[in-house]
């Protein structure tokens, strides 16, 4: 597919990284030429210089002939003029991210004038995801399938906690819950393990299991863990606004920290029933003159990511149990993955994500294309979902006597609202949906491309 | 310096090479020249093993950054130059190694000048290679790879090796894949290729020799098949050769805004504009001048036509001996020699566009010593040139001529005259052919000492490559880890 991205940025570049790599045609318009400059010498991309949403530059990327424009630009009225302009040239589909809480709804309300396919908000997913996280604070990841009936969460394997040492085809006994562990971060190395494979302290595991037994595995797990009711955010960006708003909502207590005294201001209007501090954090002894070792999350979401790191550690230090730091550059964020920083959301990936899963939904409808992309174990490992065909060989045929291909593991098949979490005997039935597991390394959009070109063993 | 990538590229590239000398081993077998048919097939067999053994060279670290990009392209043009001359002397038509090379090197920079002062005697297949050097080196090998094989999908490393090898100051995708921006250049080059091919049958040129010299206008290179150049042949091939080579001076993004039909920006493109004016002026002043020469005007503007198209796109093919002209057809002809073709061509030269940004940036440097506080920008085509371009193209230029006045120093030890030296060094560094006095059209290379020939190589490269490849390595800096 052709593909124009206005912005060059953060999430721009993400998105220039990831569906280059597709195999789709690129092409990023900004108006700074040394960004764009440093972008086609690393990708194999095709750049125009200028204001994205002007006509003439539209017209000279070739807009017309476009499947898709993503206008991604720090300012949300141009993102929005870009995609009016591409949709009356001629563009297919238009993606605008918008941010600014205040356009929210109307966005909702004016999508269809406005010609938008898609509008994304990186702070509101973002806050989402947090959100996600600490309703089940185990998990240090999660993420769901097949509208949420599904999900793979990735927790950690504690020392002298049931599942040290123990194989992988012994979970579901020691458990007593059905749940698959389909992927295992270990230092460095990601494996799709068999069944054979054995635990280790600290290993990161990705289990799946039905969103209705997630409950029942922390159970299972033998971890009492309160739930959580009060929640200190540090850094009172737009994530920390959106945030506030979905804690308030479920009751949650939260104090916010911040040391612009304006922001705080703001927030204290917005959030009567909040606490609202004028602080600087990072300085010395203020988080716990604060009490902040009581609280039973801590968010760290300032504008730096170095901060957000630090005080994530440092109040797991003092005792607080649920961590979640946001960063906005990850290429260093696996030189933490040993270190106990609890979970890490980035929200440009968040939304990356987003978009690619979108344009691949868009770029195969056929049958037993891919419906939902989610990149796992820091975008080491592809969870995919597909819709079974009317008719494959590979249909009703016991798992074990098909040839998947090496490194890819079928997780989960929902088939009529009903979970399986697959073992040998089970098959794959027309429209099952399906959700596997596979090292990013090859990339897969097609139920077929997940067997061996003989997908039945030879008897 | 990632040297592993390097030598596994090289590997690649004479593969290609090897496979590329095929036709011209067919050819010799065809007409039963046995002694070149077994110069190609040793040449090949060495190629291919070397090729095959440089390939196994194997390593994690993939990447080619702008540093790697130049001395692949560089080190990948000495290589096959130095085994591109086997097949010359293994088929003991050009005995002496050394100019074996230099006729290799004239071929694949396409300058066109030769050693040889009789070219008719050689066989059929060699005479064949000869000219498909210059098609092969006219657009560039590298950019023929990236063409047919991707290399480094999905990453702009292939970027470093196109801006390298390509012609002119600024390198920009047509397309927004690289393997794709390389097969529509190569799609143009080709089409013109056989059209000029097939216009040339109509004149009633032999296959051969329609296909050959379609190929050495294509790559503006210029070697001919009889001693007499282009002259014997009649007045229409001759007018066809003449507008292909002017053709083939165009940047080739022009034939892709064509294709796509967006003729308002082919019309706003100010070098295209300036390149057919430059044509039709120079033309003009040279018919007039030498008017008397010729029986009537039409034959003296056909001549001046050709002459003026050989020059500016620095293929080198003669319809008349030009040294013979008046001084000031004389002084056009070497003028032209220095601007040459367009950017993006694969004319060598200057380059219109480079030349325009001097004069522009000339303008502009005196506008600020009058307002000192003044703020000037550059324009082209109504978009501004970064200051770093146009740095770029003064530097390119005072190297340009620096690099000349020291070859025509060296050169002027061998005791000729002034105007052989330094037209010698213009046709060679500029990659056109012929010069003026004992190098002119009638003429040849043959008699220069070794040394002065180790020059004119040096030089051709140089000016084929656009100098900067060629200084890199061998630069030590860049050799080093860091």
């Amino acid at each position: 597919m052709k593909i124009i991205i206005v912005g060059a940025g953060k999430v721009g570049y993400s998105l220039c990284e990831q569906l280059s790599r597709e195999d789709h045609d690129i092409i990023v318009i900004d108006t700074d030429a040394k960004l764009l400059e440093e972008a086609q010498q690393l990708l194999d991309i095709m750049v125009v210089q200028g204001n994205g949403a002007s006509l003439e530059v539209l017209k000279s990327a070739g807009v017309q002939d476009t499947d898709v424009l993503i206008a991604c630009t720090n300012a949300d009225e141009i993102n929005l003029l870009c995609c009016i302009s591409a949709k009356k040239l001629g563009c297919k589909h238009t993606i605008a991210r918008v941010r600014n809480p205040e356009y929210n709804q109307q966005i909702a309300f004016l999508r269809e004038q406005l010609g938008l396919s898609l509008s994304i908000n990186p702070e509101q997913t973002a806050a989402q995801e947090i959100y996600r996280l600490i309703q089940f604070p185990l998990f240090l990841k999660r993420d769901s399938f097949d509208k949420g009936r599904v999900e793979l969460v990735e927790l950690k394997v504690d020392e002298g906690g049931k599942l040290e040492g123990k194989r992988i085809m012994d979970v579901t006994d020691i458990l007593g819950l059905h749940v698959l562990v389909c992927a295992v971060e270990r230092g460095d190395q990601v494996f799709i393990p068999n069944g054979r494979f054995e635990l280790k302290a600290n290993d990161r595991i990705t289990v799946t299991a039905a969103r209705s037994d997630l409950a029942k595995l922390i159970k299972s797990l033998d971890i009492v863990r309160k739930k959580i009711r009060y929640v200190v955010i540090v850094g009172g960006s737009k994530v920390a606004e959106y945030l506030t708003e979905e804690l308030e909502k479920s009751g949650v207590e939260v104090t916010l920290i911040e040391k612009n005294e304006e922001v705080c201001n703001r927030f204290s209007q917005r959030f009567p029933k909040q606490l609202v501090i004028h602080g600087d954090a990072s300085r010395k002894g203020f988080l716990e003159s604060q009490g902040v070792g009581r609280a039973d999350a801590v968010i760290a979401l300032t504008g730096i990511d170095e901060e957000n790191l630090i005080i994530s550690m440092y109040v797991g230090r003092l005792g607080v149990e649920k961590t979640v730091s946001k960063i906005d550059r990850t290429e260093y964020a696996k030189l933490f993955s040993d270190t106990d920083i609890g979970s890490i959301v980035c929200p440009k990936d968040l939304v990356a994500n987003e978009i690619v899963r979108y344009i691949r939904a868009k770029s195969n409808s056929g049958e037993g294309s891919v419906r939902s992309l989610h990149r796992i174990v820091n975008g080491k490992v592809e969870a995919l979902e597909f819709l079974a065909p009317d008719s494959a060989p590979y249909f009703n045929v016991p798992l074990s006597k098909l040839n998947v291909r090496q490194n890819v593991l079928i997780a989960c098949i929902s088939r009529n609202y009903q979970i399986i979490i697959p073992r040998g005997d089970d098959c794959i039935k027309p429209h099952d949906i399906i959700i596997a597991v596979t090292d990013a390394e090859h990339p897969i959009s097609d139920l077929k491309d997940i067997f061996e070109k003989d997908a039945v063993k030879a008897e | 310096m990632n040297i592993k990538i390097t030598c596994n590229y090289l590997g690649k590239i004479l593969l290609l090479v090897a496979a590329l000398l095929l036709p011209s081993l067919g050819i010799g077998l065809l007409y039963a020249e046995w002694l070149p048919a077994l110069g190609f097939g040793v040449t090949i067999a060495i190629m291919a093993v070397s090729g095959v053994l440089l390939t196994r060279i194997k390593t994690e670290d993939k990447a080619i950054y702008a540093r790697e990009g130049f001395i692949i392209v560089s080190l990948s043009w000495v290589v096959v130059s130095l085994l591109g001359a086997l097949p010359f002397v293994i088929s003991g038509e050009i005995p002496s190694y050394l100019d074996a090379l230099y006729e290799t090197v004239s071929g694949l920079t396409t300058t066109g000048a030769s050693i040889l002062s009789d070219v008719e005697c050689l066989s059929r297949s060699i005479l064949f290679w000869r000219s498909f050097l210059h098609w092969m080196g006219g657009l560039g090998i590298l950019v023929f790879i990236i063409a047919i094989a991707p290399l480094g999908k999905g990453n702009g490393m292939s970027l470093h090796i196109l801006r390298a090898e390509s012609t002119g100051p600024t390198v920009d995708k047509i397309t927004p894949r690289i393997h794709s921006s390389a097969r529509i250049l190569y799609g143009i080059y080709f089409g013109l290729t056989l059209t000029e091919t097939v216009l040339l049958l109509f004149g009633g040129m032999t296959l051969f020799d329609a296909f050959t010299l379609s190929m050495g206008t294509a790559g503006t290179g210029g070697f001919a098949l009889l001693n007499s150049g282009i002259a014997s042949y009649s007045s229409y091939c001759q007018i066809v050769i003449a507008v292909y080579m002017m053709l083939f001076g165009i940047n080739f993004n022009i034939y892709y805004l064509m294709i796509l039909r967006e003729f308002r920006q082919v019309r706003k493109n100010g070098e295209f504009k300036t390149y057919l004016c430059i044509v039709a002026a120079s033309t003009a002043v040279i018919a007039t001048n030498i008017a008397h020469l010729y029986e009537s005007f039409g034959e003296a503007l056909k001549h001046s036509f050709f002459q003026v198209n050989a020059i500016i796109t620095t293929t080198g093919y003669s319809t008349a001996n030009f040294d013979a002209w008046p001084e000031l057809s004389k002084f056009i002809l070497v003028a032209l020699m220095m601007l040459g073709a367009c950017a993006g061509s694969t004319g060598g030269g200057l380059k219109v566009t480079r030349a325009i940004l001097l004069l522009k940036s000339l303008k502009a440097e005196l506008k600020r010593m009058l307002h000192p506080q003044s703020v000037v920008t550059v324009k082209q085509d109504g978009k501004p040139v970064e200051q770093e371009t146009l740095n770029r193209v003064t530097v390119y230029f005072s190297t340009l001529i620096i690099i000349s006045v020291v070859s025509v120093f060296i050169v002027s030890f061998a005791g000729y005259d002034f105007t052989t030296n330094v037209t010698a060094v213009i046709a060679n560094i500029n990659n056109i052919g012929p010069g003026l006095n004992l190098v002119g059209p009638t003429c040849n290379y043959g008699f220069f000492p070794f040394y002065v020939k180790i020059v004119l190589i040096f030089d051709m490269l140089v000016g084929r490559l656009e100098i900067f490849p060629m200084l890199l390595l061998f630069s030590p800096a860049v050799w080093k880890r860091r």
